[in-house]
Parts: structure tokens; C-alpha cells; sequence
């Protein structure tokens, strides 16, 4: 453990994504790291097919799930504009990891409202590190589109300097044993993104 | 000491095991279930799903009679439905240990509303305990265990939805069986509550009030830290943790014990700090306490009374500082409101109801989320079981104007939680409301938990199974319909009819939910839309079916349509409900 700071990861994205999943890996990554984690997610109501949020927070001593807002330090969107909607708990230095996959919210499949425009550019414009891609393409090449989620944790692996054999430890630990090569890939890619 | 990350629920669950407790009973309520759910996983134990809350506390009472050390969790408005027995368990005491779980939810994730559990806690003169997170939730479960043997009183637990459905670290112990005291023993003076024994117990309970307040004072879950003597914060549970997040150096006393509060301790702190917040979400139920002990703090001026709070929250009330939680986006960004799964039975139940035109009283579940646009299939909701009572209020007072429009739908967990005796009572005071069972084989809204109608056990046993046409018609209902809602046809003939005859009528609407993997429906393939044939009328669209998405501009020659709408295969369940809703055959 470097510096004592807590880091917040926001996880974010739609219903049915496996944003729990993932973040529970991340979770389990950083315990066997050797820090202190806590996180926060959504359950019931929440979870039919609505906005799907979950904070990890991981350090030396971590008190509260939830960040405060404007400290949060990676946003990792499983939704292209699900990133837009919680800008206000990123901090300044913030760095995103987007997934470009587009899921219309009810509103914009009646025609009531507009899928946001260049969303990427925006991002770009006020955040210093966007990396977008379209993560259900790659799961796709790694076998399954399921496995979206654990290419964002690869990206995500990239930015938070923990020895990759613990995450792929992790990932072997959370699949049934017929899924886990498929993930192993599914999380290289992520990281090659 | 083996680690691992687990949720304040899970945590709670594997302390009443780590507790020795082996006995069981609540009904389901989010944020509570899983403490239930993983109860009902560990060896050696009896766990049961109640009817309701009531039932529940009930059972766990009757256990603690004799001798058993027994749990009961709920929500915190299942508290409402078991007040009654709660508030007079109170008086009597147990013979082994009563610890009932209310899990509060603030900010309403899931919830008709936020009422703050706490006040219960003072009002039944019950001591309760009020974890910050999973390891204490652990803890707590079986201090809260203790004091229930120590002082012979039914104890509460609260917890908040961050606390159950946080995750951290928590280090797991072995489980301790205490000896087996469970007897029959008879002791009617403390336990048959007519007035003259309940006056004695009355006593009994103050008595027991009394020794709880000295208890309090040394009780070693309610922490001083003494930091920076200018600042101190009285708070419990988890906004200490927010606070601790954000003003990790001010003093702080954080109370493990939230009734009754340790006066001599409380005074001590003020003496030792200048300023004092108390930081709590909901009601002023601590600071209002400390104010009557005549400490001068700060507290509701500043801190807002509705919702959870985050670290950002208290940083804000207390300096004022919003650094950073603006957005840069400003423009509306479309929401993503809950909706019916696609192939959910109650979709087609509500699509053909909305023709009728009727006023809906709506009931608790998932087809609750039927109020939504576009099939807005209710008109009101209150709490579990209302829908039935409402429906035959309103009927009664309208009378002429109110026949063949006074609907009330209510789902089968629901029915069987709190419907029974308000369609008793329909049918004793001949009411003239329909009332519609959505009976899709489960209670879908918690996650899926059997339940009398279901014919199995929280604990995976065939048990008997209640048959609704057979139960209604023996509360006196004598029009009663079994159809299936997803053949819309029939559905709507079935509402037509029955809102037309006189009496009270009820129509079952049967079919299971389209995630309930014990139905063995065999699996349909999904369904496709015939761009040839598609005239953009969005039809389908109405019936808001997650996989249905509409393609602006994607025109056809000799079409006047503006676009086209398709099934996302991916999520389609082949329920065929899109098909019956489009005049032009394009679905299939
Ligand atoms: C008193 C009370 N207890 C528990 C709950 C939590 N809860 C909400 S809906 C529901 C049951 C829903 O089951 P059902 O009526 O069968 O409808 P479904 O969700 O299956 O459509 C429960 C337990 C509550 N809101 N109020």
C-alpha cells in the first residue's frame, strides 16, 4: 500500500449488464490485494431493467461505500450514456472507461427524447482519459457477449496497477469452470483495448 | 481467523449462526430477504417464509416461549403489519431469546416510504441495536441475542439498506451452540396478558427499562473517540461512516445502542467537545433525545431530514462545500425507469385492463410497476392488501357511480399476506368491486420466495399448497374466473363480463413468472418482426416490452410509415403478446 488515499470506482450501467458481478470481482481483487475495501450496489425495485450503480472503494481504511460526490476517480460505464448521467460524482482528474454499446431507454424508443449525441467528443472535451470501446464486440470475439463485463475490468486493470495474476486468480474463482478460459480471454482483451 | 467479503445481509445471517440460533421466521421485504435466504443455507437449522410479518413475529415469539432462541426479519413496514404482537411481547418477556430484525430503508429504493424504525424501538420499550456495517451487523446479531437472555426482552436490530447491501470485509468465527434449553414450561401470570397480569408486567417493564439505561452506560459498542475537541459528532450506524469518510479528525461518539440512549455517557461527551452535530438520516430521533438532556447541538438545521446521506452530504451541511458534484452535462437525459421483464404475465393482464377504464386500486410487486407510461395501470397504492379494502371502500361510497368501473388487483404473495380478510369482508358486506390475483406462482418482486401458494418451503421442501379458486369461494366470492392473461381475448372478455355483473367478483389470473425456473415452460423461440409487413403504428411498442425498440426513418415503398420497430432476439421470450396487438400480422 503506496499512498494512503481511498480510491472510488463507479460502476454504472443498465440492468442485466453484470455491473454486480463485475464490481464483486474488483472487490475480491483488491481484498486479496491486501487493502480495505467496501462497496454499494442497487437491489430489488432498482434492478428491473433500470440504472445500475455500484461504488467500490478500496485502501488502507475505508469507512464509508459510498463516495462522496465530485471524488470519484474511475467512472467505468457499461452504457454509452449512462456515463453522462453521474458526471457530477466524478472528480476533476477523473478517468473514464466507457463502453460504446448503445441500449435505448424506453423514452427514446417512444421518440420522446433523443439518444445524446457525441458522447465520446464530450467526454473528451472535460475529462483528461476516456477509453471507449465496444466491449460487447470483443466478449463477442472471446466467445460470448456476456462476457462484456469482464473486458471492462481488464481496461480497468490497466489503470489500477494491481499484479494481474491476482485479478486472473479472481476471475478463475467466480466462473463456473467451463467459462472461466473464455473469461481469461474475454479479460485480455480488456486489457489490449 | 479466515476472511471474506461479505454483505451486511449475509453477515447478519452467518452471526445468528456464529450465535448458536437455529430458529427462523420472516417475511420477505427488500432491504431484508437474503439475511433469510442464507439463514435457510447452514446446517442444523429451521428458517420459515411466513404468510406475513405478523405471522412471522408471531412464530418466533411462540418459539421463544419455549426456550428457543428465534429470529424474526422484515422490512421496515413489515414492522407496521407486526406491531400488535410486538408491542405486547414487550410485556411478557420470553423465556429464551426474541430478536426481531427491521430493515429500514431510506431514500426508498424499493419502498412505499421511509419511515424511521427507530421510533418503534422507543414506543414498545425495546432495546435496539444499530450495526455501521457487515462486521458489526455480525457482531451485533449476537450481542443483540445477549441482551435479549440477560434482561428477558424481545430485542430489535435495525438496519438500513447500505448496511445490508454493503459489502466489506469481515472475518467469520466458528458457531457455538449454547445448550438446549427449550421446555414446556408454564408460567401463565407472565404470559396470559389480561389486564390484570398486563398491569404487573407493566411494572416489570420499567423495571427492566431502568437496569437497560445503567446497561447502556458501560455497554462497550457505544465508542467515544476523542480527537479534535472542537468538533464532536453523535451519530450511529452508517452515517458515521460517512462522516468518518470526510472528517476523519473531528471527536466523535457513535452509538452502538440506539435505545435506550446513555445519558451519563452523552453528557460526558458534550463536556469533552465545543461543538456537537448529530448526524442521523430520517427523523431527529437522537437529537431530539439529547436536546431534552439539555446539550446544545446542531442537527436537523442543517442536515436534510429526507433520504440517505453520503459522505458529500455531511461535508456539504457542515461547510458548505460542493466542490465538484456539478455536472458539466447539462441537457435532460432520457430515464430508465423500472420495468415488467419481457414475458412478465402481469404485462397482458394490464394492457387489457386499460380498456375497461376502471379506477385501479394497485397492490404491492412487480405489477405495481405497471403505473408506469405507457400502460399507467393503476390509480393508487398504499401498502400490502390495501387494494382490496380500497376497491370496496370506493365502490360502497360511489355507488351508481362507481358501478362496473371499481377495480382492485393484488398479486398472490400479496393475497395471501393481506388480502384474505378484506375480501371476506367484500364478500360479508356484498361489495360490488372486482378484484383481480395476479397469481404468477411466486413473489417475484423480493426475488422470488415461495409462499402458501407456491407447494414449497424456504427451506426446499413440497409442502401443501394452497388452492385460490377453492379458498375464495369459501371466504363467500361466488363469481370467481381462472384465466390465463396472456390470451388478451379472453382477458379482456373476463374483465368486460365481470365488471358487469353485480356482487363481488374476483377473476385469478394464472400463469407463472417468466423467470420462475421451476414452471418448466418449455422455452418458446423469440419472435420477429416482418419488416415487409410492419406499419409503424407501434402498437407493440404500447405493450413497453423491453425487447421491442422502435428504428425512426427505416420507411418502406407504398408505407406510410416513419419507422420500424423490432425485437431485440437476445431478450425475447416468445410470449406472443406483441403478436395478438398487431392488426397487421407483421409478428410472428
Ligand atoms: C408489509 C410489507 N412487507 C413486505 C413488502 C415487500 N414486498 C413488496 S411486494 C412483495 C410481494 C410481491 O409478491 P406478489 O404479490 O406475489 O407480486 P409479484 O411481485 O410476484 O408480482 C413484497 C414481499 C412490503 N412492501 N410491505
Amino acid at each position: 500500500m503506496k499512498d494512503n488515499k481511498v480510491k472510488s470506482i463507479l460502476f454504472a450501467g443498465v440492468g442485466g449488464q453484470g455491473i454486480l458481478r463485475a464490481s464483486d470481482i474488483m472487490c475480491q481483487t483488491m481484498m486479496e490485494a491486501g487493502f480495505d475495501v467496501k462497496k454499494s450496489e442497487v437491489h430489488g425495485m432498482a434492478q428491473r431493467g433500470g440504472c445500475v450503480t455500484s461504488h467500490v472503494r478500496y485502501g488502507a481504511r475505508v469507512y464509508s461505500p459510498l463516495a462522496a460526490s465530485g471524488t470519484i476517480d474511475i467512472l467505468i460505464s457499461f452504457e454509452k450514456m449512462e456515463a453522462l448521467r453521474y458526471l457530477k460524482f466524478l472528480s476533476h482528474d477523473a478517468s473514464i472507461i466507457l463502453n460504446t454499446e448503445e441500449i435505448n431507454p424506453p423514452a427514446v424508443n417512444m421518440g420522446e427524447l433523443p439518444y445524446p449525441a457525441d458522447i465520446i467528443n464530450f467526454l473528451k472535451n472535460h475529462y483528461a482519459k476516456v477509453i471507449a470501446f465496444n466491449a460487447a464486440e470483443i466478449a463477442q470475439q472471446a466467445g460470448s457477449i456476456k462476457a462484456a463485463n469482464v473486458v471492462l475490468l481488464g481496461a480497468l486493470s490497466n489503470l489500477t496497477g494491481i499484479d494481474r495474476a491476482i485479478w486472473e486468480n479472481v476471475i478463475k474463482k467466480s466462473f463456473p469452470q467451463k467459462l472461466i478460459k473464455l473469461n481469461l480471454e474475454a479479460f485480455q482483451k480488456g486489457i489490449a483495448a | 481467523m479466515k476472511k471474506v467479503l461479505l454483505s451486511g445481509n449475509e453477515a447478519i445471517a452467518r452471526g445468528v449462526y456464529e450465535a448458536g440460533v437455529r430458529f427462523a421466521a420472516a417475511y420477505p421485504g427488500t432491504p431484508s430477504t437474503e439475511i433469510m435466504e442464507q439463514f435457510a443455507k447452514y446446517d442444523g437449522i429451521y428458517a420459515e417464509w411466513a404468510p406475513n410479518e405478523k405471522v412471522a413475529v408471531e412464530v418466533a415469539i411462540g418459539a421463544a416461549l419455549g426456550g428457543a432462541r428465534a429470529l424474526a426479519v422484515m422490512k421496515h413496514v413489515g414492522v407496521n403489519v407486526a406491531a400488535d404482537p410486538i408491542f405486547t411481547v414487550s410485556y411478557t418477556g420470553i423465556e429464551g431469546a426474541l430478536v426481531i430484525i427491521s430493515a429500514d430503508d431510506p431514500s426508498m429504493h424499493s419502498s412505499q416510504n421511509e419511515q424511521d424504525n427507530r421510533n418503534y424501538a422507543k414506543f414498545a420499550k425495546i432495546p435496539m441495536l444499530e450495526p455501521a456495517d457487515p462486521q458489526e451487523a455480525k457482531e451485533f446479531i449476537k450481542l443483540a441475542f445477549q441482551i435479549s437472555e440477560q434482561f428477558d426482552t424481545p430485542v430489535f436490530l435495525r438496519t438500513t439498506t447500505r448496511v445490508s447491501h454493503s459489502k466489506s470485509v469481515v472475518a467469520l468465527e466458528d458457531s457455538h451452540l449454547p445448550e438446549n434449553k427449550t421446555k414446556l414450561a408454564h408460567h401463565a401470570a407472565k404470559y396470559v396478558m389480561v389486564p390484570i397480569n398486563a398491569r404487573m408486567r407493566r411494572v416489570e417493564v420499567e423495571k427492566r427499562e431502568r437496569a437497560l439505561r445503567r446497561f447502556v452506560e458501560t455497554f462497550a459498542e457505544n465508542k467515544m473517540e476523542i480527537n479534535d475537541p472542537e468538533v464532536g459528532i453523535i451519530t450511529a450506524g452508517m452515517p458515521y461512516n460517512y462522516a468518518k469518510d470526510v472528517f476523519p479528525d473531528y471527536s466523535y461518539l457513535k452509538l452502538g445502542m440506539v435505545y435506550p440512549l446513555p445519558v451519563k455517557m452523552i453528557k460526558q461527551f458534550a463536556g469533552k467537545v465545543k461543538k456537537i452535530y448529530v448526524i442521523e438520516e430520517l427523523d431527529p430521533y437522537l437529537e431530539e433525545q439529547i436536546r431534552a438532556m439539555g446539550i446544545e447541538v446542531t442537527g436537523k438545521e442543517i442536515f436534510p431530514y429526507t433520504n440517505e446521506f453520503d459522505p458529500g452530504i455531511i461535508k456539504h451541511a457542515i461547510l458548505g462545500d460542493l466542490r465538484g458534484s456539478v455536472s458539466p452535462y447539462k441537457e435532460t437525459l432520457a430515464l430508465r425507469p423500472p420495468n415488467l421483464c419481457p414475458g412478465c404475465p402481469h404485462r397482458g393482464l394490464f394492457y387489457a385492463l386499460k380498456k375497461s377504464k376502471a379506477y385501479v386500486h394497485g397492490d404491492i410487486g412487480c405489477y405495481t410497476l405497471s403505473y408506469l407510461k405507457p400502460l399507467e395501470g393503476l390509480h393508487s397504492c398504499i401498502c400490502m392488501g390495501a387494494s382490496i379494502g380500497m376497491a370496496h371502500g370506493m365502490s360502497k361510497a360511489l355507488k351508481e357511480k362507481g358501478k362496473g368501473k371499481v377495480v382492485g388487483v393484488i398479486g398472490d404473495s400479496t393475497f395471501l399476506h393481506s388480502g384474505i380478510t378484506g375480501l371476506l369482508n367484500m364478500a360479508y358486506n356484498n361489495s360490488d368491486a372486482l378484484i383481480i390475483i395476479l397469481d404468477n406462482s411466486t413473489t417475484a418482486m423480493t426475488g422470488m420466495q415461495e409462499h402458501p401458494g407456491t407447494g414449497f418451503t424456504l427451506m426446499g421442501k413440497e409442502a401443501k399448497k394452497v388452492n385460490l379458486p377453492v379458498l375464495v369461494s369459501s371466504l363467500g366470492i361466488e363469481n370467481i374466473r381462472v384465466i390465463d392473461p396472456n390470451n388478451l381475448k379472453e382477458t379482456q372478455i373476463a374483465i368486460k363480463d365481470e365488471l358487469a355483473s353485480s356482487g363481488p367478483s374476483v377473476i385469478i389470473a394464472q400463469r407463472p413468472c417468466a423467470l420462475f425456473k421451476r414452471a418448466n415452460m418449455k422455452p418458446v423461440p423469440p419472435l420477429k418482426i416482418d419488416p415487409d409487413k410492419c406499419e409503424g403504428c407501434k402498437a407493440c411498442l404500447g405493450l413497453n416490452c423491453p425487447p421491442i425498440a422502435w428504428k425512426e426513418g427505416v420507411t418502406r415503398e407504398g408505407s406510410k410509415r416513419k419507422g420500424l420497430a423490432v425485437i431485440d432476439e437476445t431478450i425475447c421470450n416468445g410470449c406472443g403478446l406483441c403478436a395478438q396487438v398487431c392488426k397487421f400480422n407483421a409478428i410472428a
